[in-house]
């Protein structure tokens, strides 16, 4: 038998011990790994290979349906109202809560972020209900023939209320931690008040800002709930891409259609990740 | 510009921060405003600013109620503490920013504005940083660009909250005689705010001293140092040997202390506390003398010795060395006073009373160094 010194037992004990961590992250790394593979990548690799399983040919022939076609457009056309309100609106409640001391400041703060602990079918219904034919708002609303249930009114309210946190909750915190000195500096240096927010405030939340915007913008394009709810769901009328892509699927789950559409849904929110990612390092989430 | 300043008042909800501030700046004159933390002296700087508003009281500049004017309409020169320089614009950028966002009917052209931003440039000796970003620079580097900036719109008020407070040493000396060259250069008002005694008797023409929101004093060094006016400016300014004396026909009489060197005053018999620096109560070894050296340090130069005394007070004096042959652990002494205050009344909440025994207190060798 061999007897170890101290030394080498001492050694021997880090070796075993080191051996083991590595062990550990090892275990980890696969686990975290295996679970992306099958909960992320998979369901994505699927999609396409299903979009694509007709060839390049019935992949363009299945998305450029005018029915297709038209939700695509209406998805555009309400991520580009909805970005700049609530950019609008992040500046504006962000301005508010970090810069001035007001009764119900702490309240204020908490109903921004109300979008994101409610169920978006529940912002569709309440809509539904507040302006709806029956709705507390429903006679005026005829009265004055004014549309907006089951048509691009309700579609956008409805996205505005539910992406409304996102850019406000980027840009607050930056602001609060900036504090307003520099925008003191700028007053006593005799700067009115939107010189002192285009060229101190913004410059110093651009990034945040940016990064807000296009988690507003990925959000918008991708809501179902609250917007099935209002949207009364009429292919080639009221239907948005991703109503589009369960109606397409409801109708025939095996055709390349359903498949097509949600890919390119997939690909817009790829782009979104993508400059999510590079903003990142700017604007000090990295 | 004249700034007269009266009954000003300033509370942050239930936090009386300015407790009714009285003070007449001369024009072109360079005041410090001296006190510890909280005591109310960047509010009141704030206020000035118009970057705050005071509850009430009267902020008259050269006869002008600048309460009624708007900050961006004072025409300040104000310095922050951490300079809130423009982080996305180059120092050029940064300097002529104040120029830049005046009215069109104001406004320099493009060419004068850019030589002025150099003829600034040129005399904060930093013509080589101008397309620099702040985050390039040095401390030292970016409160000249600050100075800069603020100068650049020729203040006829100029602010200073803490300029040097987050220099190191050597850099604050050296921007310190070259912020009074500034000043008398520029020929405006200067008011700046530290807790640095050092800085502000040198480098202003009168202290304003304040604590707790209200003014201890107004005055030259010479007269603060020799003529404290309260208990609280005595300590602040070092004094941090409180001892109980009785006032005997104008004199000062404690057990075991030589007080023959204080001025006779007409002050009524009674207690009173006797403030005296460190530095200013000499230990005399005397064989039948009341006091005992506990403990003795020494930095090579200065010895401190801790003496006590015949009613259990404790307390650390400052000698130099040489002068002081035989002060050794467990010598009996007689303390002489070469100079002191006495303060006959205690003001109420202040510690310290007057008739008992002086408590145990740690005594920094000057508050600046805390």
């Amino acid at each position: 038998m061999t007897v170890m010194t101290a030394q080498e037992q001492v050694a021997a004990g880090r070796h075993a011990a080191m051996a083991g961590e590595r062990r550990t992250a090892r275990v980890l790394i696969a686990l975290a790994l295996v679970t992306t593979a099958f909960l992320i990548l998979a369901p994505l690799v699927y999609i396409f290979w299903r979009a694509f399983a007709e060839g390049t040919s019935g992949y363009w022939a299945a998305i450029t349906t005018p029915e297709t076609l038209h939700a695509i457009w209406l998805t555009v056309i309400v991520t580009v109202v909805v970005v700049p309100v609530n950019v609008a609106f992040g500046i504006a409640v962000a301005w508010a809560i970090a810069r001035f001391r007001f009764p119900g400041r702490g309240l204020l703060m908490t109903i921004v972020e109300i979008p994101f602990s409610i169920s978006p079918i529940i912002a569709g219904i309440s809509y539904l209900l507040l302006y709806g034919r029956q709705g507390f708002l429903g006679p005026f609303l005829r009265e004055h023939d004014i549309t907006i249930l089951f048509a691009l009114p309700g579609i956008i309210l409805v996205t505005l209320f539910v992406t409304a946190p996102f850019v406000a909750r980027e840009v607050l915190p930056l602001m609060l931690a900036k504090g307003s000195e520099q925008e003191e500096a700028a007053v006593t240096l005799g700067a009115r008040g939107w010189q002192v927010f285009r060229y101190v405030t913004l410059p110093g939340i651009r990034w945040a800002l940016l990064y807000g915007a296009v988690l507003c913008a990925a959000r918008a394009v991708g809501e179902f709930g609250g917007v099935s709810v209002v949207s009364g769901r009429v292919a080639g009328q009221t239907n948005t891409l991703p109503l589009q892509i369960e109606l397409l699927y409801n109708e025939m789950s095996t055709s390349v259609a359903a498949f097509a559409a949600a890919s390119t849904l997939t690909m817009i929110a790829i782009v979104a990740l993508i400059a999510k990612t590079l903003l990142d390092s700017r604007s000090g989430h990295g | 510009m004249a700034i007269e300043i009266a009954q000003l008042r300033k509370s942050f909800g239930r936090n009386e921060v300015l407790k009714g501030i009285d003070i007449a700046v001369e024009d072109g004159e360079l005041i410090a405003l001296l006190g510890p933390s909280g005591s109310g002296k960047t509010t009141l700087l704030r206020i000035i600013a118009g970057l705050d508003w005071p509850d009430s009281g009267r902020l008259d500049v050269d006869g002008a109620d600048w309460l009624a004017i708007a900050a961006r309409d004072r025409r300040i020169g104000f310095v922050f503490q951490h300079y809130a320089l423009f982080p996305h614009m180059t120092v050029r950028d940064n300097i002529a920013f104040g120029l830049m966002v005046r009215p069109k009917a104001e406004r320099p052209g493009k060419a004068v504005i850019a030589r002025k931003v150099m003829e600034l440039l040129q005399f904060l000796q930093i013509p080589h940083l101008a397309d620099r970003l702040p985050g390039q620079l040095s401390g030292g580097q970016r409160q000249r660009v600050a100075l800069g900036r603020a100068l650049a719109i020729e203040p006829r008020v100029l602010l200073l909250d803490e300029p040097f407070g987050a220099l190191d040493a050597a850099v604050r000396r050296d921007l310190r005689s070259w912020l009074r060259s500034v000043h008398d250069e520029s020929g405006s008002t200067t008011i700046f705010v530290t807790h640095d005694q050092d800085e502000a008797f040198e480098l202003a023409d009168r202290v304003v001293i304040m604590g707790e929101g209200r003014i201890e004093q107004i005055g030259t060094a010479d007269q603060i140092h020799d003529h404290p006016a309260s208990p609280f400016v005595a300590r602040f300014m070092g004094a941090t040997i409180e001892l109980p004396v009785q006032i005997s026909a104008g004199r000062a009489v404690a057990a075991g202390v030589d007080t023959s060197r204080i001025e006779r005053r007409a002050l009524a018999d009674g207690p009173a506390t006797l403030f005296i620096r460190p530095a200013d109560l000499t230990p005399v070894p005397d064989a039948a003398g009341l006091w005992r050296v506990k403990q003795v340090t020494s930095t090579g130069a200065v010895l401190r010795p801790v003496l006590t005394g015949p009613e259990g007070q404790e307390f650390a004096v400052e000698i130099l060395r040489r002068a002081a042959p035989g002060l050794e652990a467990g010598a009996r002494v007689t303390l002489r006073v070469e100079t002191g205050t006495i303060f006959t009344e205690t003001p109420p909440g202040q510690r310290g009373q007057v008739g008992q025994s002086a408590e145990l207190k740690d005594i920094p060798l000057k508050e600046k160094q805390k």
